[in-house]
């Protein structure tokens, strides 16, 4: 789904050219704060990655600002787009956890997070949360799951997902390194949580290269039966 | 675009706004459809220039973007317009470009005329009254510095036609912080050294603190002695060094016809050109 936003500091003067009649000036609810975010799922792992530049038009608000929020030892969320939504929604996230522990004495499992989130998001189908969900964890299994979201809510379970501003970019990498599309006469090994990890960190300093709004930082949440580990890797500044 | 509706009628030149109207409707249309119509790159700069004891010294960053995303991560936006005047160009890309190209030619023939070397005056006078003859229209905004015989000279013109004369200027979506760093730093008569920083230091503010700049500075140096363009002078923004080898074996994209036409030809020059592969 695309939104039409209003752009903060759109340089475009030269669009005020074609006078038409009255032009009517509303005020936009949304804003659009950039941010990449990339959720892998591997046989017993899952790694939920996003750089951590919050932008605005084209200044920088925060160069340490990640996208990834902790739900569960063994869940974590990726959220980009509005960074207003993006707060709002994981605190409405959160307290959904602790209400459901309390009434069922049981942490909520990846899967029950993401059919959740998939009814919190439709709650708002007429005046949507502008941002776009990744949720990356283990399922009761123990295996890896990843689940990507619109911003209305339409989810399906995956085994890699870019969202956010340079998901473009990095979607068809992942098709092509983790999915073996396009490729003839190649060995489909499984993919191990090292070649992961190098991948990930791989595609976002491409990612950084040629998308504006990615960058700073990278901010990388390695979901494991033992827990959730992070890393830092730096990123292009520029 | 051939303007093919009435092919007899002599061309009046300049720009025919026939189709705006329908160009109106259809950007209604395409976005009712969520698409947008094309848009023109523009480069979303960082340009800055300054004048010191010898002369004056104009900067810029490497990036050129469409849209949001980096469509040339080195660039050149500091263009030559005679031997002892270049300009450096922001906003619409093709517009800059063509814009100093024009001057730059004009600037000859009108020097070949009155027989002296230009002075950077007239380069500033030419292309305001032709900004301002377009109205807006050609949408570049441009930093014009230069040393001639009346002296250091630093001009901005904006594309309205407008002008300024400043000791020192910055233009583009990265000007804000640039001209922060000359408020703060600039003072008269500065020396070589102290001037360039000065200039690198504004242009980094550029490309670190704005999203439409980025990645190397370059200078150009102009004093009575001569010009020293220095492209690349400073590469602030390294690329991230990857981990993995991502070459693909001969044999992984699938061939599925193969047709050999052997074309019976001599060789008869060879050239090496030596592509950017970074």
């Amino acid at each position: 789904i695309m939104f039409a936003t209003q752009v903060h500091g759109d340089n475009g003067k030269m669009k005020e050219y074609h006078y038409t009649g009255p032009v009517e000036h509303r005020f936009s609810p949304y804003s659009f704060n950039g941010g990449t975010v990339l959720a892998v799922a591997g046989e017993d792992f899952a790694i939920v990655a996003s750089d951590t530049r919050l932008s605005e038009g084209y200044s920088i608000h925060s160069r340490d600002s990640p996208k990834c929020y902790k739900l569960t030892d063994t869940t974590v969320i990726g959220c980009s787009g509005f960074h207003g939504d993006c707060l709002t929604l994981t605190k409405i996230i959160d307290a959904r956890l602790k209400m459901y522990k309390h009434s069922n004495n049981k942490s909520m499992t990846s899967g029950a997070i993401a059919a959740m989130l998939s009814t919190i998001l439709y709650g708002r189908r007429f005046f949507p949360y502008y941002v776009y969900n990744i949720i990356g964890g283990l399922d009761e299994e123990g295996r890896g799951a990843v689940y990507s979201f619109d911003p209305v809510g339409s989810y399906q379970r995956d085994t890699y997902k870019a969202g956010g501003s340079a998901s473009a970019m990095l979607q068809p990498l992942l098709d092509n390194q983790i999915g073996f599309k396009n490729m003839e006469g190649v060995q489909h090994l499984p993919l191990s949580q090292e070649k992961a990890l190098q991948l990930v960190k791989d595609v976002f300093i491409s990612a950084a290269e040629r998308d504006v709004y990615t960058g700073d930082a990278l901010r990388i949440c390695i979901v494991t039966k033992d827990g959730i580990k992070e890393e830092n890797v730096p990123l292009r500044k520029d | 675009m051939l303007n093919t509706s009435r092919p007899c009628q002599p061309q009046s030149g300049g720009f025919s706004f026939e189709d705006s109207r329908r160009n109106a409707v259809l950007e209604g249309n395409l976005s009712e459809l969520g698409y947008s119509s094309p848009k023109a790159r523009k480069t979303g700069t960082t340009i800055a220039g300054i004048v010191f004891k010898d002369g004056v010294i104009l900067g810029a960053d490497t990036r050129a973007t469409d849209d949001m995303v980096v469509a040339d991560k080195n660039c050149m936006k500091i263009h030559y317009i005679a031997p002892n005047i270049y300009c450096c160009g922001a906003g619409v890309a093709a517009d800059a470009e063509v814009t100093t190209q024009m001057m730059s030619s004009n600037v000859e023939l009108h020097s070949l005329s009155t027989g002296r070397p230009p002075l950077v005056v007239t380069v500033t006078r030419q292309l305001k009254q032709m900004l301002f003859r377009y109205q807006g229209h050609i949408g570049s905004s441009l930093i014009v510095g230069g040393v001639d015989v009346t002296g250091a000279h630093l001009y901005s013109a904006y594309p309205h036609g407008s002008y300024d004369k400043l000791p020192f200027l910055t233009m583009g979506s990265g000007a804000g912080p640039a001209i922060s760093i000359f408020e703060d730093r600039f003072r008269p008569n500065m020396e070589l050294e102290d001037a360039k920083q000065l200039v690198r230091d504004a242009i980094v503010a550029g490309i670190f603190c704005d999203l439409g700049s980025g990645s190397n500075v370059d200078l150009c140096i102009i004093t009575q002695a001569g010009v020293q363009y220095l492209r690349a002078y400073d590469q602030p923004a390294q690329k991230g060094k990857k981990e993995g080898q991502y070459k693909y074996k001969p044999g992984t994209t699938a061939v599925l016809t193969k047709t050999v036409t052997p074309l019976p030809l001599d060789i008869v020059d060879e050239s090496v050109q030596l592509m950017d592969t970074q």
